[in-house]
């Protein structure tokens, strides 16, 4: 099975939010969805859970009791325990008696919350808040997860915990589909998903990414035109779209971030000229 | 930093709009609205002298009901009805007037009056006979209880929800938004509850508050109030994103209630500018319901109005406030324009 929005657009107001945006997301894969702020991730992922309405396009979509997400805030009741907010979103979905018991105390295990079980959600940590969202919204074993930058904001650590529950939720057959800007994480996804100012920069896997990138990227102390450079740590990246690099430049092997920026980039640099 | 301030101030249009308004607000309340002093009394006169004594009477005594045929009990049940302040009952000397208790500032009003006319006429004030303030207040009081928690309570504990991010959680569960509705109130239903019947006990063993009429129709009164005052609470939560604006917003709703609900300055005493507001007002009707109910013993056949305009209210905010809450749950609902759910895994097309 394979879930989708076609050629979705969104307006709020007069900003447009997705301009006619279509992504796919089959059964037991992770599709990342990176961009800076107001690219539109929210968006698209609030489109296919139905809370936003679409201006045009369609989605596909499974039907609630099959549909697990984990929203960009907490995810979870701060008052409640870790316990009685697995209980309560299980209820929801109609887990009870043994079975629930079963897969509260398999999903705590894997979530490394067992020793936290019983504290209330207010008193976790980012990460372990987010991990409870996370568990959640895969109680009810969804055929489609949708995660709303489950890892912003969290120790590395509890970044490689989510990440990994991700992979296992895609492993276990359903569609995953995971907003981020971490572009290291994205790399792992076996399909990407560029978004600038709602629109698609590309998408494809990283190596699709990777083989589809046109242009040069150079290092340097000192770029040639400003508007095509970014910093990256101690030095400067440049990025020749069609000309080349004048002679001399060091030319560097693009990785995700240098791809997402310099197409980010490109199509800001088109508009304005 | 002052500059800074201001643009914030001005982009805060709700505490823009409670600086502006509440000054002027309580400007025309205690300007038209707070005055103790009834300038006339519904008055009724019964007995076979009705007519004679009717004409005798001052114009202070707005004679209203004459009944020559009419008994001292026709008087007592006027007075329950809270159709008049003071009834005479003629056909005996002295004549005998009977003062509306309940309605403090009225009978106060009608005792100083009445004193004046020395031994020609027989004084009784019925349902409050000494006339003391807090026979009055708590029943009152009981309203503004409720007010208090139906409206601000609930109103941030729904606007918690949506702060908190939990209520976009909701809204993508297969839950339906009346069962959310429903659990988010019931809990605020039950504590008002248990909080009036407190407050209600506490009224009568501490003040000796008297506790007259039915207490199923005080519980069905209460009951339709609080719905009006649930309704209020959502409605407040979907109008404010933070906990802050929710009580805010809710202050506009209770502060006209305190003061023009006729709880604290008799609405027969405002100016007919704003007396018009206090007949608007949920706690308005509700007090007329405690106060006849606990003090005067009054049925509810003789309450029907204050039952019914309340259940009206009850009816239109708590449908209007839900209705509104559910938009915020389900914004691509089968009702939503843009956007269908169906059952099972679908192609859905918006345009």
């Amino acid at each position: 099975m394979t879930y989708s929005v076609r050629s979705a657009t969104v307006r709020f107001g007069h900003v447009l939010a997705l301009d006619d945006v279509t992504v796919e997301v089959p059964a037991g894969s992770v599709v990342a969805v990176v961009g800076g702020d107001g690219a539109g991730k929210s968006t698209l992922l609030r489109a296919l859970v139905g809370e936003v309405a679409l201006d045009s396009g369609t989605v596909e979509a499974p039907p609630k009791q099959r549909l697990g997400y984990l929203p960009a805030s907490s995810g979870s009741w701060a008052a409640l325990t870790v316990t009685q907010n697995i209980d309560f979103v299980a209820g929801i979905y109609g887990l009870a008696g043994d079975e629930l018991t079963a897969r509260r105390r398999e999903l705590l295990d894997r979530a490394s919350l067992t020793p936290a079980a019983d504290r209330l959600a207010a008193q976790l940590s980012g990460g372990m808040r987010r991990k409870l969202g996370f568990v959640m919204a895969i109680v009810h074993r969804p055929e489609l997860l949708i995660l709303d930058e489950p890892s912003t904001g969290i120790d590395p650590v509890s970044r490689i915990d989510l990440w990994r529950l991700a992979s296992e939720a895609a492993a276990s057959g359903a569609a995953v589909l995971m907003s981020t800007t971490y572009l290291d994480e994205a790399e792992r996804a076996a399909h990407l998903v560029v978004l600038d100012d709602g629109k698609i920069l590309v998408q494809g896997s990283y190596d699709q990414v990777r083989a589809g990138f046109a242009g040069v990227v150079t290092q340097t102390a000192e770029p040639v035109r400003a508007e095509w450079a970014w910093r990256r740590g101690r030095v400067q990246r440049e990025y020749w779209p069609s000309a080349g690099p004048p002679p001399g430049a060091t030319t560097v092997a693009p990785d995700l971030e240098d791809i997402v920026i310099a197409l980010s980039l490109a199509r800001r640099n088109a508009v304005l000229s | 930093m002052i500059v800074k301030e201001f643009r914030e101030l001005v982009r805060d249009r709700r505490t823009l709009g409670l600086l502006i308004m509440m000054p002027l607000l309580l400007l025309v309340i205690f300007g038209y609205a707070a005055n103790f002093y009834v300038s006339s009394l519904k008055t009724a006169v019964v007995g076979p002298q009705a007519t004679q004594v009717a004409a005798t009477l001052p114009s202070f005594f707005d004679v209203t009901v004459t009944q020559p045929s009419g008994t001292k009990a026709d008087a007592e049940t006027l007075l329950q009805d809270n159709k008049v302040d003071v009834a005479f009952v003629t056909g005996q000397t002295p004549v005998l007037a009977l003062v509306n208790g309940s309605n403090l500032f009225a009978a106060q009003s009608a005792v100083a009056a009445l004193n004046k006319a020395g031994d020609k006429v027989k004084t009784q004030v019925l349902y409050n006979p000494d006339l003391k303030t807090s026979w009055v207040m708590i029943p009152a009081i009981i309203g503004l209880i409720l007010t208090f928690i139906g409206t601000i309570i609930t109103s941030i504990g729904m606007v918690r929800e949506r702060e908190a991010g939990t209520l976009e959680q909701l809204a993508v569960m297969p839950i339906k938004p009346s069962r959310v509705i429903l659990g988010k109130i019931a809990p605020y239903f039950l504590v008002a509850s248990v909080d009036m019947v407190i407050v209600t006990v506490l009224g009568i063993v501490l003040f000796g508050v008297p506790f007259n009429g039915n207490p199923l129709a005080f519980a069905l009164g209460a009951a339709i109030f609080l719905f009006v005052t649930l309704g209020l609470g959502v409605f407040i939560s979907t109008i404010s994103q933070t906990a802050g604006q929710a009580i805010q917003t809710a202050f506009f709703f209770l502060l006209p209630q305190i003061l023009l609900s006729g709880m604290i300055f008799p609405l027969e005493a405002m100016a007919a500018g704003v007396r018009w507001i206090g007949y608007l007002l949920p706690l308005t009707y509700f007090t007329m319901i405690s106060q006849g109910i606990m003090l005067r013993g009054a049925p509810i056949s003789s309450l029907w109005l204050p039952f019914v305009v309340l259940t009206v209210m009850a009816l239109v905010v708590f449908t209007g406030a839900t209705l509104r809450f559910r938009r915020d749950l389900a914004p691509g609902s089968p009702a939503s324009p843009t956007r269908k759910r169906p059952a099972a895994a679908e192609t859905v097309s918006a345009a």
